[in-house]
């Protein structure tokens, strides 16, 4: 019987309660002991010989008969109005069939409510100002050279400090703070301080940095009919849907989102874009499919990015190391649009055990594209102050960092003031210690390697994350007569290995090979799943597939039990075969058992039980980097990661350790190459792509070591499994600032660390 | 009206792709990539930046890798191109390929077709390629997951094991 239950649901740093349907009660935990035959071991991907051979189809290359493409006329002002609008010279143009704009388009608000669909008010340098549907892609694109636009330039703001004085242009009505100053508070930080024998205080900078998916953000629509089909590159079908039939005024079961494949989002594709709206509009005026696809120019202009941030932390401590304050002020640079904050204060709140810690962070709107969520948004450049703040505490303490980092282990969820549910980070304190040899590490700043004018040196970061998942979360699988399995749910796989993870666990409960088991999912007419972000999707799909999984598994055994002429409670399920307890001979394989049903299909349903109550679930790791400096020319180069993250029980440690590897390397191009460069001056964006943005390439890359804890853990949901998605990047970026500051004696916080700001840090550079 | 009947100049280009004879009337404006995509449908090849910065659109042309989006389609008249969807044989995927699953050397997938392309090109001109030179050889590849470290294991995996057949 369904009920309905009030869920205290957190992601990306923030807490809502909801509803949720929970439709009887969850299977009992897979504990430390429990024993598995396809759980926790290295499957390759299940759809491998896919991707390897070009047969995956992503958005990008969906090309249905009588498709017409789009092209999007962007506002080359930071804020402008439309003055005059004349499309008739491109609607003229050979191949095109529409143009939308303001003045045609249907009025859809848009940005929650602070904009629409087609505004005439223009706040960024690649605001949407019209779309062109032609038949071909270069058709479109030729067209919006013929598009006549007057723009009346209006003053703008772009960067943080100017957004906030007194006298600043206003973005939007409600000012240039949305919600106004997010404060926290807890103990008397100005006593922890007059307690403290040391203090240390930094500014730390990131910059705008882009998600640069590879495959780019876009939509295919088409209509039959009154029914709609768009396949959309997302981390989020139901939520596209949602979206899509909202905009639209049309019932939800006449909207199908399709994603089967979909190249990389790292947060910048959670919902529907303009794009997806304009293509299904164009289509059900046109009759015809259309594909509007971004340019890797537009992922540039227009799909989001990590804000920029800036920091200044302050840490006090009692001579032996401990904290008595933490006080914190970050700013977050949203851009035009963005309905929730930055959660920058996170780990300084949460990390570290601190009696007394205040808070601010001010999540600022300025007249750039808007920001998007992107892998751990907030806590990445949260420990960058915090971590950077925590090594020099140690320096000027003299003492050991990770030293310093067991002496303010927090047992406990100081924010909350509940226990953790399971926390397995001193135990990846000791193994990234022990793989990175950090004995060797040498006190800042470190000696000259011999011979070369470099330096080498040492810096670790930790990192504290959820990750937990939640419910809803729905998956059915049907057992074939002869004896394949089918997994249906609604996830997406966004490339993180889930499809391979959610087969494994199916494959395990049904005591199947892999290869006997296919999972189906990216298409919302398969049951509900959230949206693939926040490092939730095992931990909120799996334990629905499991559930669905054990009652196949249960129909199964008392079908045995019939054939077997034993109780059910006698059949045993192992590796494919069905037999009574204490009697092997007495048995069939699974599809044997099938094969006797005829055309019966054994079918199990399964949801995501609720999050336990009154615990903190939190993913921990720790990341050591070793770099190089050279004295000479300001580079760093990183020589190896070793990264260990407790993440509860690892599905596959395979993909676990590409998860790793893809957050180091992501974190690697933050810390050291990585800007998205906006003119002050006029509001445009510098950087087109990558030749001008510096995304990590292969022969940079350094030595990763990917480590695990692999604890269960022992509440959080029934497979014992925390989230990987995101804790590696985390503590990337600190960590390899805390190495250039041990190598070199000099403390550089602001990111990307250039040979430049190297040089400048040592004194050789005005 | 189809785009090749707008202009002119539209020509027609003879070239093999995967061992099949083409031949295909395109305007002179049109790239490599689009007529194996949109008029071919072999869309295992693809479109990450359109103007040669990512690798992402890789195939061979005459043995050689090139970025398809910086080459016109009418210069590839008369030549053979390869791409990704012509390196499984019968059904037998290439070692490359194998290589590929075994290590994990993806994870989304979009920019792989462009590293197993480039990397043939590699091997093919160096099948005993050195870790130094792979690395290397994959700089204008752009893998935004980062799977940099798994694509140079499987490089090199299969280079090894050409190197063992060679010393047999």
């Amino acid at each position: 019987m369904p009920r309905i239950i009030r869920q205290k649901i957190e992601f990306e740093g923030s807490i809502e309660e909801r509803d949720v349907v929970i439709e009887g009660d969850d299977l009992p935990v897979w504990q430390a002991t429990e024993t598995f035959t396809v759980v926790g071991t290295p499957v390759t991907r299940v759809d491998g010989a896919e991707r390897v051979g070009g047969r995956a189809h992503f958005t990008a290359d969906l090309y249905p008969p009588g498709l017409l493409h789009g092209a999007v006329l962007r506002s080359p002002h930071a804020h402008a109005r439309l003055a005059r609008f004349d499309a008739s010279a491109a609607e003229r143009a050979p191949g095109v069939r529409l143009v939308l704009s303001a003045v045609n388009a249907p009025k859809i608000p848009w940005y929650n409510g602070k904009s629409w669909l087609f505004d005439t008010e223009l706040r960024y340098a690649g605001d949407e100002v019209a779309v062109v549907v032609a038949d071909t892609p270069a058709q479109a694109r030729d067209a919006l050279d013929l598009i006549e636009v007057e723009y009346e330039a209006l003053p703008y703001v772009i960067d943080i400090d100017s957004a906030l004085r007194a006298d600043a242009v206003q973005v939007h009505a409600e000012g240039n703070v949305l919600g106004g100053p997010e404060r926290y508070e807890r103990g008397d930080v100005e006593l922890g301080f007059r307690e403290a024998d040391v203090t240390v205080e930094l500014r730390a900078d990131t910059p705008d940095v882009l998600h640069h998916s590879m495959e780019t953000h876009g939509s295919v629509a088409h209509w039959n009919g009154e029914s709609l089909t768009i396949w959309d590159s997302t981390q989020h079908i139901f939520g596209v849907r949602r979206q899509v039939a909202g905009a639209l005024k049309i019932p939800l079961d006449h909207v199908r989102v399709v994603s089967p494949f979909m190249g990389g989002g790292f947060g910048s594709k959670n919902g529907a874009g303009k794009y997806t709206i304009v293509a299904a509009i164009a289509s059900r005026q046109l009759g015809r499919p259309v594909r509007l696809m971004f340019t890797r120019a537009e992922e540039s202009q227009a799909a989001g990015k990590r804000p920029q941030s800036s920091q200044r932390i302050r840490i006090g401590a009692k001579r032996d190391g401990t904290l008595t304050a933490i006080d914190y002020w970050g700013a977050s640079n949203l851009g035009a649009y963005r309905s929730i904050g930055s959660p920058l204060a996170g780990p300084i709140k949460e990390l570290y055990a601190c009696p007394n810690v205040r808070t601010e962070v001010l999540n600022v709107f300025t007249h750039i594209a808007p920001c998007a969520a992107f892998r751990a948004p907030g806590f990445v450049e949260g420990t960058v102050a915090l971590d950077c703040a925590m090594e020099l505490l140690a320096d000027k303490l003299g003492t050991d960092p990770l030293a310093l980092r067991r002496r303010n282990y927090a047992d406990t969820d100081q924010v909350l003031g509940r226990g953790y549910s399971s926390k397995f980070l001193r135990e990846a304190y000791d193994l990234a210690a022990k793989a990175a040899g950090w004995e060797r590490r040498s006190p800042t700043p470190s000696a000259p390697v011999a011979g070369h004018g470099k330096r080498r040196g040492f810096g670790m970061a930790s990192q504290i994350w959820g990750g937990a998942g939640s419910p809803p979360a729905y998956a059915e699988i049907r057992l074939n007569v002869d004896g394949t399995a089918e997994v249906r749910i609604g996830t997406q796989e966004i490339g993180t290995g889930a499809k391979t993870a959610l087969t494994q666990i199916a494959a395990e409960v049904l005591g199947l090979p892999v290869g006997r088991v296919t999972v189906s999912l990216g298409d919302t007419d398969l049951p509900y799943s959230p949206l693939s972000a926040g490092s939730q999707t095992i931990t909120s799909c799996g334990p629905a597939v499991r559930m669905a999984a054990d009652e196949v598994r249960r129909h199964l055994l008392d079908t045995a039990a019939s054939l077997l002429e034993a109780a059910p409670n006698d059949i045993r399920l192992e590796a494919g075969r069905l037999f009574v307890a204490g009697v092997p001979e007495r048995g069939m394989t699974v599809a044997e058992v099938t094969g006797r049903m005829g055309n019966f299909t054994l079918m199990g349903r399964g949801f995501r039980g609720p999050n336990p109550e009154g615990v903190t679930i939190r993913t921990f790791g720790v990341q050591i980097a070793e770099v190089e400096v050279d004295l000479d020319t300001g580079e760093v180069t990183v020589l190896r990661v070793v990264a260990c993250h407790d993440v509860g029980r690892v599905i596959n440690p395979l993909v676990y350790a590409s998860q790793i590897e893809g957050g180091v390397i992501q974190g690697l191009g933050m810390a050291l190459r990585e800007e998205h460069v906006t003119d002050i001056d006029s509001g445009t964006v510098m950087d087109l792509g990558f030749d001008s943005y510096a995304v990590p390439r292969s022969s940079m890359i350094p030595e990763i070591v990917s480590l695990a804890v692999d604890k269960p853990d022992p509440i959080a949901n029934n497979l014992g499994a925390k989230g990987v998605g995101e804790p590696p990047i985390i503590p990337t970026p600190a960590a390899i600032a805390n190495a250039v500051a041990n190598a070199i004696g000099a403390r550089v916080t602001s990111l990307p660390i250039t040979p430049a700001k190297v040089l400048k840090a040592l004194g050789r550079l005005q | 009206m189809s785009p090749e009947s707008q202009s002119d100049t539209a020509s027609t280009v003879r070239l093999t792709v995967n061992e099949h004879p083409e031949e295909v009337r395109v305007s002179p404006r049109r790239t490599l990539l689009a007529v194996l995509r949109e008029d071919l449908h072999l869309t295992g090849t693809k479109e990450g930046c359109g103007v040669g910065t990512c690798g992402a659109c890789t195939v061979l042309v005459d043995g050689k890798s090139v970025l398809s989006c910086m080459m016109l389609a009418v210069q590839a008249d008369g030549r053979a191109v390869e791409t990704v969807e012509g390196l499984a044989r019968d059904g037998t995927l290439d070692p490359l390929q194998q290589a590929f699953i075994e290590q994990d050397a993806f994870q989304c997938g979009f920019c792989t077709p462009g590293q197993i392309m480039a990397l043939r090109g590699l091997l093919r001109r160096a099948p005993h390629a050195s870790p130094e030179e792979i690395r290397h050889a994959l700089d204008g590849n752009v893998c935004r997951c980062g799977a940099y470290l798994r694509i140079q294991a499987a490089a090199l995996e299969v280079a090894k094991s050409a190197e063992a057949r060679r010393n047999r």
